[in-house]
């Protein structure tokens, strides 16, 4: 026990490496064996992982569950595993996405189906590794190794343009990652130079990187910005998504949407706004616009589509967007509502995509117009899809309420303009969303086809419910959720907006001890307590 | 006499290029008596003939390790980490090399005791290239491997390619050594002597005097030479040609063994007689390099012919590799990432490159050459073993992590970032993207298209050990790099800092 509370996170990363290793030596003619294993593997994966929950302390700054073992000693590389708050987040959404998506290709994937539980174990291992590295080189080996699993599963497994929408995913990434990696290194270097020593360690270079000069943090700004900008999708970069999310089988855009697009707003959360945090706030308006356009032309774009994946898939533009506002007003409520809102659109657009995929098993199609009154013959999947519907676009008591709500309250503190465009996107959500629930759900069954559409199974239930019901956990009371924010955001914040805390705080309390500035003023007469505008100390000086 | 130009011990030093030799002599004296189906018996000779040069090799490293390097034949062989890691390099890439051909040889119905002796003697070039530091040595062990390369690229008579392809070869080769020949005559003339000891002296002394004409025309001159050999841009032109007329076991053999050589070659002239002047041929090198990539990496991708295809990427993995020596000499100090990063690519390459060509040789069979990418088809579904390792090579190749390659482009990368060559870098990485989409052309027929094809390639034991040791490698050096960054930086030589003469 012992052990494995000390070695959990290496754990829960190669559970699903090792499943995947045990489904190499099962002859390929028994597909029940390699389902059913990729099945056990997928849940393994979430259970070692949920000790997590208990183990992890919130309330304890910096990373726990530590590993640190020499990789590679020539070039300072080593084998580092470590999470925050943020991370935990995120691993433990990966780790529950994984098994339902693994779950929900029971039936869905029909052929190759060895390769296909192979790679998504792979997959899921890449992915993990990505949010649990505490090694710059191990992360960049991480982030690009779960290309490959991506790749095969939307361009074998995809539907019918599968192969350029894989070498597109493929190739737009890897674009933006190799820049990246040109990023680490001139980190790892500039490190060196002011160190000493030559150390890929995030937590080291999370603390060395701030002080680099402005016009290095510019450039290493730009160098991490496209590897990020482009997994998250923002949008100039966003033209491989429709095409990915859409072509991908429903288990790959679950996890595509799910999980990989978090992975760019963790690079920013993790990686670009803590260490560059001069050239972040110079360059906060650039990205600021980029969202709230991204949040206005996802929007617009969905309300046009024809196809129901690809509508969700532009979704996630739009909803992404507010990820990457609520990151750079840099102010707590928008920095730990954006995590809060990764986390409900992994949830929520997760199952949306569970719910396309039900519906093209059954029809073999995903075109809104061979859809309707779908509601009569499929009661319970109209009351999930419902509510899934609300959770994604904004409804109070659902999670992206909660996301959304939070994120806009940290904007309005910064510009009650960029606010005012994130409300107007919420609305054109709720209006894409509901029409096309209207138009999938309601009305008279059209097509002969639909009129006898099985309801939903027991396992497509085990699917959605427990997505449904965390809807409703952090609609409710999401405040345990917030709580592993707390720290970690409080940190990053007093990193890149230093000043923050400072004026908060004198404006709700009185000025405490620290401040010796209440001397010179009591002199001149003057309660010490009444004085909200004291110039900080630097400043008197 | 005797103690003036040949030592007692100087014949220790070159024992392992003797053994090939003899054995190589051996095969064409046996292959006489040997009936047709006994014809591989030459193969089992001529890996005897590596073994005994690899133990030899493996003693002389024993021994310099005590007494440090050596030098022999009046100055003229030189023993140091540097041979000994190229050595070994070469002696691994003909093995792997004859492994592959024994079935491939016997499907061509070409097999004959001489494949097997030219590859020795092509392996006593490579590992003279590297171990002599005198012009006449180096350029004789040159031809060596070139002439014997020339015969083996036309080794399938009765193949149109494969003579075109040779006879490309021969005249270009020929053209590139007079070139090679003009440069070294040059570097005679002006340091008087032959030595790249007393070569090296003077033109570092010359160095301190500006802009010197000769020196650079002898710079740009063997440069040309050597970028031949190694087939950068612009003396590329011969390299798709030949990949694809030679037997695909020579393709591999010359894709790796004889660039790595002309490598070393290039290395041993330019961080001693043209270190000096090392300002004036950095931005060439820089082009050159350049140049490779971007013709190298856009040519590959309107292939059709996947030897040609790989022949085009090979010239992109020139343009790397000749990054790292560009790294190495810029600011006061060598720049020694620069040079671990080369050998390690090239280590690294030499696997990866053969493993790939070892599944392109799987395909061959009666009636079927298999070179083409449509041959590829179903791949996965007749021998998903092979298709898996396949897949293995190219990301290796393009250098997607955690790969062998990957690890090579990485030094290179880190390298440029060290010694500020943001832009190259930049260039280098970016290249990447359109060799993952050629490289994952490949992949998408060998693993996504169905094939009308329903023969199973299947392999033999010994190209089974040639995958298995590659992969191996491509994996490992990747997983766990550490012993291999170590066996690179072991590679590094001080120009003749511990001879004292």
């Amino acid at each position: 026990m012992h052990f494995f509370q000390n070695h959990i996170l290496s754990v829960v990363l190669f559970t699903p490496l090792a499943g995947a290793i045990l489904a190499l030596f099962i002859p390929r003619e028994q597909d029940q064996a390699h389902r059913v294993l990729g099945n056990i593997f997928g849940f393994a994966g979430l259970i070692v992982s949920l000790p997590l929950v208990w183990w992890f302390q919130p309330d304890v700054g910096g990373f726990q569950f530590m590993e640190n073992l020499d990789w590679i000693p020539s070039i300072g590389a080593r084998y580092a595993l470590g999470i925050d708050g943020i991370s935990f987040l995120l691993v433990m959404l990966t780790t529950v996405l994984g098994a339902l998506s693994i779950l929900s290709s029971w039936n869905a994937i029909q052929i190759r189906k060895k390769e296909y539980y192979i790679l998504f174990l792979l997959l899921q291992t890449g992915m993990l590794g990505v949010f649990m590295s505490l090694d710059f080189f191990l992360f960049y080996v991480f982030w690009e190794v779960m290309l490959v699993p991506m790749y095969f599963l939307i361009g074998v497994w995809g539907s019918d343009r599968r192969l350029y929408a894989a070498i597109k995913f493929f190739l737009y990434t890897l674009a933006g990652s190799v820049i990246m990696l040109l990023a680490i290194l001139a980190i790892y270097f500039k490190n060196h130079e002011t160190t000493g020593v030559y150390t890929f360690d995030i937590p080291t270079l999370l603390a060395a990187a701030p002080h680099f000069s402005q016009t290095m943090q510019q450039w290493l700004f730009w160098g991490l910005f496209f590897a990020f900008a482009i997994k998250v999708p923002m949008f100039p970069f966003h033209t491989w998504l429709p095409d990915a999310h859409t072509e991908a089988p429903t288990a790959g855009s679950v996890i595509l949407a799910g999980v990989l697009l978090k992975m760019g707003t963790y690079g920013f959360v993790r990686f670009s706004v803590p260490m560059l945090p001069a050239a972040s706030k110079q360059y906060a308006w650039i990205i600021i616009l980029l969202s709230i356009v991204a949040i206005i032309y996802g929007a617009l774009v969905c309300m046009m589509q024809k196809d129901m994946k690809k509508l969700i898939a532009y979704s996630s533009v739009s909803h992404l967007g507010f990820c990457t506002l609520g990151i750079f007003v840099f102010t707590p409520h928008g920095l730990s509502g954006s995590i809060l809102q990764q986390i409900n659109h992994g949830i929520s657009t997760g199952a949306l995509f569970l719910i396309v995929g039900i519906l093209y098993e059954r029809r073999h199609t995903r075109m809104i117009a061979d859809f309707g009154g779908l509601s009569t013959p499929m009661p319970n999947f109209a009351a999930i899809y419902l509510i899934i519907s609300l959770s994604s676009l904004g409804m109070p008591l659902l999670n992206g309420f909660i996301g959304e709500f939070t994120i806009l309250r940290g904007v309005f503190e910064v510009s009650r303009v960029w606010a005012a465009w994130g409300v107007v996107g919420i609305i054109l959500g709720a209006a894409y969303l509901l029409w096309l629930y209207q138009r999938v759900m309601f009305g008279a069954v059209t097509h002969p086809a639909n009129e006898h559409l099985p309801d939903l199974n027991a396992r497509e239930l085990v699917t959605l419910v427990p997505l449904v019901l965390l809807a409703f956990w952090i609609g409710v009371y999401p405040k345990p959720f917030f709580r592993y924010l707390d720290v970690p955001v409080k940190k990053i914040v007093v990193g890149v907006n230093p000043t923050y805390y400072d004026k908060s705080e004198r404006a709700t309390i009185h000025v405490e001890a620290p401040l010796p500035a209440a001397a010179p003023v009591g002199e001149a007469g003057q309660p010490a307590a009444a004085t909200p505008a004291a110039p900080p100390a630097a400043e008197r000086k | 006499m005797w103690s003036e130009f040949l030592k007692p011990g100087d014949f220790q030093l070159i024992l392992p290029m003797v053994q090939p030799a003899l054995f190589g002599l051996g095969i064409l004296l046996t292959d006489f008596l040997l009936e047709p189906r006994y014809k591989h018996w030459n193969a089992g000779l001529a890996m005897a003939g590596v073994g005994f040069s690899g133990y030899t090799l493996w003693q002389l490293r024993n021994l310099i390790a005590r007494n440090g390097d050596q030098v022999g034949f009046n100055g003229s062989v030189l023993v140091d980490p540097f041979f000994i890691f190229f050595g070994f390099l070469f002696l691994a890439a003909t093995a792997l090399v004859i492994l592959l051909s024994v079935r491939y040889l016997e499907i061509e119905a070409e097999h004959h005791g001489e494949y097997y002796a030219l590859m020795l003697f092509a392996t006593i070039g490579m590992m003279f290239m590297t171990s002599g530091i005198d012009l006449i040595v180096q350029f004789i062990a040159l031809e060596t491997m070139a002439i014997s390369f020339y015969i083996l690229a036309g080794f399938l008579r009765r193949d149109r390619r494969s003579n075109e392809g040779a006879l490309k070869y021969l005249l270009l080769g020929a053209f590139s050594s007079g070139i090679l020949a003009y440069g070294f005559s040059i570097m005679y003339g002006v340091a008087g002597s032959t030595n790249l000891i007393d070569i090296t002296r003077e033109f570092s002394r010359r160095a301190g005097g500006g802009v010197d004409l000769l020196v650079l025309l002898s710079i740009v001159t063997v440069g040309a030479g050597l970028f031949f050999k190694v087939a950068a841009v612009p003396f590329h032109q011969w390299a798709p040609d030949v990949y694809e007329g030679a037997p695909t076991s020579i393709t591999a053999y010359v894709s790796v063994a004889s660039k790595t050589a002309s490598f070393a070659l290039l290395l041993r002239l330019f961080q001693t007689a043209f270190w000096p002047a090392r300002e004036n041929w950095v931005m060439l090198i820089a082009g050159v390099a350049v140049a490779s990539m971007t013709v190298g990496n856009f040519a590959a991708i309107t292939q059709t012919n996947i030897k040609r295809l790989l022949a085009y990427s090979s010239i992109s993995h020139v343009g790397y590799v000749l990054l790292g020596l560009v790294a190495a000499a810029t600011g006061e100090n060598v720049n020694e990432t620069g040079l671990q990063g080369m050998a390690f690519y090239l280590f690294a390459y030499t696997f990866m490159n053969v493993g790939a060509f070892a599944v392109v040789i799987l395909l061959r069979r009666k009636g079927l050459i298999g070179d083409d990418l449509e041959d590829m088809n179903g791949l996965f579904h007749r021998n998903p073993g092979a298709a898996v390792l396949l897949l293995i090579f190219l990301l290796s190749l393009a250098g997607v992590p955690p790969t062998a390659g990957f690890l090579g482009k990485y030094y290179i990368f880190l390298s440029l970032i060290q010694t500020g060559h943001y832009y190259l870098a930049v260039f280098a990485v970016l290249y990447i993207i359109p060799a993952v989409y050629y490289y994952f052309r490949i992949v998408v027929h060998a693993w996504m298209r169905e094939s009308s094809d329903a023969v199973r390639p299947s392999a033999s034991p010994a190209q089974s050990l040639v995958l298995t040791v590659t992969v191996f490698i491509s994996l490992v050096a990747g997983l766990y790099p550490e012993p291999f960054v170590r066996l690179a930086g072991y590679s590094l030589f001080l120009p003749f800092g511990s001879l004292g003469r």
